[in-house]
């Protein structure tokens, strides 16, 4: 068990708490850098799907973790992140420029939509949000002279000045900085007035305001955050796969980015990344693992996604918190080892319970 | 100069006239109490303050300002800092993170500074701190700094509310029953933190409280009501003593004997 003497305040703000874990973050980093080296082109475009999909989740986290505000509207503002850097880059703008365009005009139409609906909440919120992904799935069919509609759009591939983004290795090492900056940026956001803002809105409205928190201000501006971060992943989405076409950006999408946050667990910018390892690791893990599986098993149709549909399931009825909240207890464990007792979390739920009130 | 003011308040819930011409003045540096029977609209009037609810009639002033037309969250800008009945604080927060937030009004940062952590960020972050632990060391929270506040006992919760009202350097608290679920030490406590409050820090109080004994032990001035009306206004002793007092809350048979 460690103990953290503090002798000034500086120390209570900054990045990481020990310095093992600046060695640890790093060896992680350097361990994804070093990917390329043992993964085939398949398996590492999977893991740049993973870095995609997890700076998306951090813009829902943000949103939904952190802020409270439930969207089944997200698949739009990664439609408009792609659109906007696909349109862009086939006019000659610089990919380093139609990216975060990308984000800023995703989260343009974040403040446009979110201003009016965000005194809704809960159920109510993730519904508007759903009509409004409907609205978006529209215009891109309709607005054929910009989108060129349902027949998709060829997207250009990134380059940097000369230096082209073509293939698989520099994609991935692209969405893997992309990814680290988000990161990056969120963290910051979360340890600065506005994230605690956020979080303040989520935990109490009532007492968010009489502290002085203007609601309308900072829900609008973590949708703002939310659809701009967003936004990014989409842009990063288009020039992946070079052809987008409306039919990618389904509710289906938002739906996932949703089960990835809840999945990861919310109120953690760890479930992000971890959610995404999870939603787009597992069913690779599923159709490699069906080679060592008896032969009537191998031929059950519809196998995939209903292995699939069960670990879901078995992770949200196991860890309500997510894969967060188990890698918690991981490290919990460690930390105590060998005075780890099993109740150490439970008995905060009973307290919980207990409550005065 | 009175620092706050009510003049001729009223609001109605459709035919029920929850406060009806309500005036009452507070003096700096005072604390004053508003006591009443359950259901008189003494939370009313807080919530009013607050601007959950507008008022039909009448107007707030604090130091001679209208404030009873500004937008919610201007309240607090303004100085006023409140604690709630049934806790409100963030509960998935540690204690540290809910005083920081009392900060909020202070802050001069904006989202961009913000994503990269600037100089200036830090600065405000590290000032921001270093208030909180003076509330920290004034309410004896040390041991808790670092919990969450879902994890805490009732009455620490309680402290940590009052806690974060004070780190937002307020002109003006309000207390809504601060010593309701808790227990006779922790109301003595209380009271002796409410005259530091008072003396020290030379934070004027505004307090709705049903503990009699708490009310005569701090108070200087009492507003009596029921049904949103006055019923005795004045020195706290006078008010205490008042017949109409002693029949709003016991009855009409029981006050006489």
């Amino acid at each position: 068990m460690r103990f953290l003497m503090k002798t000034d305040y500086y120390e209570d703000i900054r990045l990481f708490k020990y310095g093992s874990t600046i060695f640890w973050y790093l060896t992680l980093v350097v361990g994804c850098v070093a990917l390329p080296l043992v993964l085939d082109e398949y398996l590492l475009s999977q893991c740049t799907f993973i870095c995609m999909y997890a700076v998306a989740a951090v813009g829902l986290m943000l949103l939904t973790g952190y802020t409270g505000q439930v969207s089944m509207g997200h698949a739009a503002f990664f439609a408009i992140g792609s659109y906007t850097s696909a349109i862009l880059t086939a006019k000659g703008v610089p990919f380093l420029i139609a990216l975060p365009a990308a984000g800023v005009m995703a989260a343009i139409v974040g403040v446009v939509v979110g201003r009016p609906i965000l005194h809704l909440t809960g159920l109510y919120l993730a519904i508007a949000t759903m009509g409004f992904a409907f609205i978006i799935d529209e215009v891109l069919v309709r607005w054929e002279g910009l989108t060129h509609g349902n027949m998709g759009f060829i997207v250009e591939p990134a380059s940097i000045g000369p230096f082209m983004l073509d293939t698989e290795i520099r994609f991935f090492y692209l969405s893997l900085i992309v990814l680290i900056l988000t990161l990056f940026a969120a963290r910051n956001i979360l340890r600065s007035p506005t994230g605690r803002a956020m979080i303040a809105i989520r935990d109490s409205e009532v007492a968010a305001e009489a502290m002085g928190i203007n609601l309308a201000k900072f829900k609008t501006l973590a949708f703002a955050i939310s659809a701009f971060f967003t936004g990014i992943a989409g842009s990063l989405y288009a020039h992946k796969i070079f052809f987008i076409n409306p039919e990618s950006y389904t509710i289906m999408l938002s739906v996932e980015l949703l089960a990835i946050v809840i999945i990861g667990g919310l109120g953690s910018l760890h479930g992000t990344v971890f959610g995404s390892i999870f939603y787009i690791s597992l069913p690779q893990l599923i159709i490699m693992s069906k080679d060592y599986l008896p032969a009537f098993v191998q031929n059950q149709t519809g196998l995939q996604p209903a292995l699939f549909g069960l670990l879901i399931v078995l992770v949200m009825l196991f860890e309500p918190m997510g894969i967060y909240g188990r890698w918690l207890k991981i490290k919990f464990y460690f930390e105590m080892f060998p005075l780890y007792k099993k109740d150490s979390f439970k008995r905060e739920k009973k307290y919980q319970k207990a409550e005065r009130r | 100069m009175a620092l706050f003011s009510a003049n001729d308040i009223s609001i109605s819930f459709g035919g029920l006239k929850a406060l009806n011409r309500i005036n009452f003045e507070v003096q700096n540096g005072e604390i004053f109490g508003i006591i009443g029977p359950n259901g008189a609209g003494k939370t009313t009037i807080f919530n009013c303050i607050n601007r959950f609810y507008d008022l039909d009639e009448g107007a707030f002033f604090l130091e001679g300002r209208d404030i009873s037309k500004v937008k919610a969250h201007r309240i607090a800008d303004m100085g006023i800092a409140r604690t709630f009945q049934n806790i409100e604080l963030f509960k998935n927060m540690t204690v540290l993170d809910n005083l920081i937030l009392g900060r909020h009004r202070k802050r001069r940062s904006n989202i961009l500074t913000e994503m990269i952590f600037l100089k200036p960020v830090q600065r405000q972050e590290i000032r921001s701190r270093e208030k909180a632990e003076e509330v920290i060391d004034f309410l004896n929270l040390e041991a808790y700094r670092e919990q969450l506040v879902a994890n805490l006992p009732y009455g620490v919760q309680k402290t940590v509310e009052l806690g974060r009202a004070l780190a937002m350097d307020p002109k003006l608290l309000l207390l809504d029953e601060p010593t309701s679920g808790l227990n006779m030490e922790e109301s003595e406590d209380l009271s002796f933190w409410l005259s530091d409050i008072k003396e020290e820090l030379g934070i004027t109080v505004l307090m709705v409280e049903h503990n009699m004994r708490f009310v005569k032990q701090t108070t200087d001035h009492l507003l009596a009501i029921d049904f949103g009306e006055v019923v005795a206004q004045g020195k706290t002793q006078t008010v205490l003593n008042d017949p109409e007092v002693m029949k709003a809350y016991l009855g009409e048979e029981n006050a006489r004997t």
